[in-house]
């Protein structure tokens, strides 16, 4: 039997929205990874010696134990704690919280390869903690952050194809369900690996194209 | 107030266990070049820094322009930090050049020296680029700013960075061994903004190991020794024969074999 890709095709609408899920999901959630990521290393580098400590703990848990496991645990231990939510919000909130343990390590390397002589020399000058941070410690660290940062939003890509198993209507989702009923399954999987292929090789060329912008200053020479 | 620009007060400074600053109190007179000098480890980068806030003293008090540095003592004499506003006010008189530049790399040499006029001072980009302008034509670099750090060499940097801590008009400009980074041909060009700024009655502190602007430039030189500052005087003074022992010994260790007999 040879593959036919013309009745997968065929359910187009159900494919584009799931494809159109997965991107909402992948963006939603790496942009709020980020951030929580970033906000949880400024804590760290700002909050003291208790903060600082305390934050590893949930840092460490997050990063030694499988994202299925987490997503599980929200989705179907939630309600135990009083926190019911819906399919898309608890996939939403776990990639989220499952990136930031990543990225709050990524922000504090990029927080320690700042020279503390740069961050003196803005104080000196009366700079404001907020603006030493948004003028000279996130420039300064884009160059050593961007790449890391692309490897983690390519690796939570790929994790939303979790997010099928608690019935999010993402693009793995849909195209094996369609796989199913059409008998094609291997025909659908085909199709969305080739999708999530795209979505990677898109992530590197913005991040390459980023890190090209950026270090303009670094290969300049006289 | 006094005629000092900084009035350092029975200074304490211990990291840990370790006291690397003992019991200093210095007067730095206002429109003169006051020169710290003394063995590496001796304190000098600490006392500095104290000075520009970037170290907390354990005990005792600096005033820059009459006004309290840092901590500030409430109604029952306890000590206490200064609000960062206050801080930032206080600070804002003091001008800082590192031994190592810190420039910061991504920004042009124009963008080094205006950033503080329109962060801080909240000026438009072409009102602090204009006056920026005037700080970089001051140290000879006018033609250099669009240049990034990583272009200029490194006597061209420390100019940078000096015309940045001018920019803010700071009435008080500290440096910390300004030259010990650079290769010894380009030492003079950095040395020669300073002399600039000394003749145009900058207050300034200078670490130093160039011993011979010490002598011309500097109207006192104070000398550090294992944290403790052992004098105070003027160059003709500390220089003359006999000399306290431990400056002695210290021209012939730590400075080129017969620096002693050149000043
Ligand atoms: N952050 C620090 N922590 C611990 N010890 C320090 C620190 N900074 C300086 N020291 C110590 O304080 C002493 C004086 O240092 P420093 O002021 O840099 O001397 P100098 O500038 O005269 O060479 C040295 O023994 C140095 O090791
Ligand atoms: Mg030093």
């Amino acid at each position: 039997m040879g593959f036919d890709f013309n009745v997968i095709l065929s359910k187009q609408d159900a494919l584009v929205s799931g494809i159109a899920m997965t991107v909402f999901v992948w963006v939603v959630g790496t942009l709020a990874a980020a951030l929580i990521g970033f906000i949880v290393a400024t804590a760290r580098r700002y909050g003291g010696v208790i903060v600082d400590k305390a934050l590893t703990v949930p840092i460490e848990v997050i990063r030694g134990t499988p994202f299925l496991v987490q997503l599980f645990l929200l989705y179907f231990g939630g309600p135990y704690i009083g926190l019911s939510l819906d399919a898309l919000p608890a996939g939403l909130l776990a990639l989220s919280i499952y990136g930031a343990a990543y990225f709050a390590e990524i922000f504090r390397a990029g927080y320690q390869s700042v020279p503390p002589g740069h961050v003196e020399a803005a104080e000196c000058l009366g700079f404001t903690r907020i603006q030493i941070i948004r003028n000279i410690l996130l420039p300064e660290m884009a160059l050593l952050v961007i790449p890391p940062s692309v490897n983690m939003a390519i690796i939570l890509l790929k994790e939303t194809a979790l997010l099928s198993l608690i019935t999010v209507p993402e693009m793995t989702m849909t195209a094996s369900a369609i796989g199913s009923q059409e008998y094609a399954f291997v025909e659908a999987m085909v199709l969305i690996a080739l999708v999530y292929w795209v979505l990677v090789e898109l992530a590197g060329v913005l991040g390459r194209f980023a890190e090209k912008k950026l270090s303009r200053y670094r290969l300049a020479k006289a | 107030m006094s005629d000092n620009a900084i009035s350092v007060q029975h200074l304490v400074k211990r990291f840990g266990e370790t006291t690397v600053l003992d019991d200093i109190s210095l007067e730095i007179p206002r429109g003169q070049v006051s020169c710290l000098i003394g063995p590496s480890g001796s304190g000098k980068s600490t006392l500095l820094r104290c000075m520009a806030f970037l170290e907390e003293a354990t005990d005792g008090s600096i005033f820059i322009e009459g006004a309290p540095l840092g901590f500030v003592y409430d109604g029952a004499g306890k000590r206490q930090r200064q609000s960062a506003t206050d801080l930032r006010k206080v600070r804002s008189q003091i001008g800082m050049v590192f031994q190592q530049f810190n420039l910061w790399p991504h920004m042009t040499a124009l963008g080094n020296v205006s950033a503080a006029l329109r962060r801080v001072r909240r000026m438009s980009k072409a009102e602090a680029e204009e006056k920026a302008m005037v700080q970089l034509r001051k140290v000879g670099l006018e033609n250099r700013a669009g240049h990034y750090p990583s272009q200029l060499s490194g006597g061209q940097q420390q100019r940078v960075a000096i015309a940045r801590s001018l920019a803010l008009e700071p009435k008080i400009m500290l440096f910390d061994e300004p030259t010990s980074a650079l290769d010894p041909e380009l030492t003079g060009e950095v040395l020669n903004v300073m002399r600039g700024l000394a003749s145009e009655g900058m207050t300034m502190v200078v670490v130093t190991h160039e011993i011979g602007f010490a002598a011309t430039v500097g109207n006192q030189i104070s000398f550090l020794d294992q944290g403790k500052l052992l004098f105070t005087d003027a160059p003709s003074k500390v220089f003359a024969k006999p000399r306290h022992p431990r400056l002695e010994q210290f021209l012939d260790t730590y400075l080129d074999r017969g620096a002693s007999t050149l000043v």
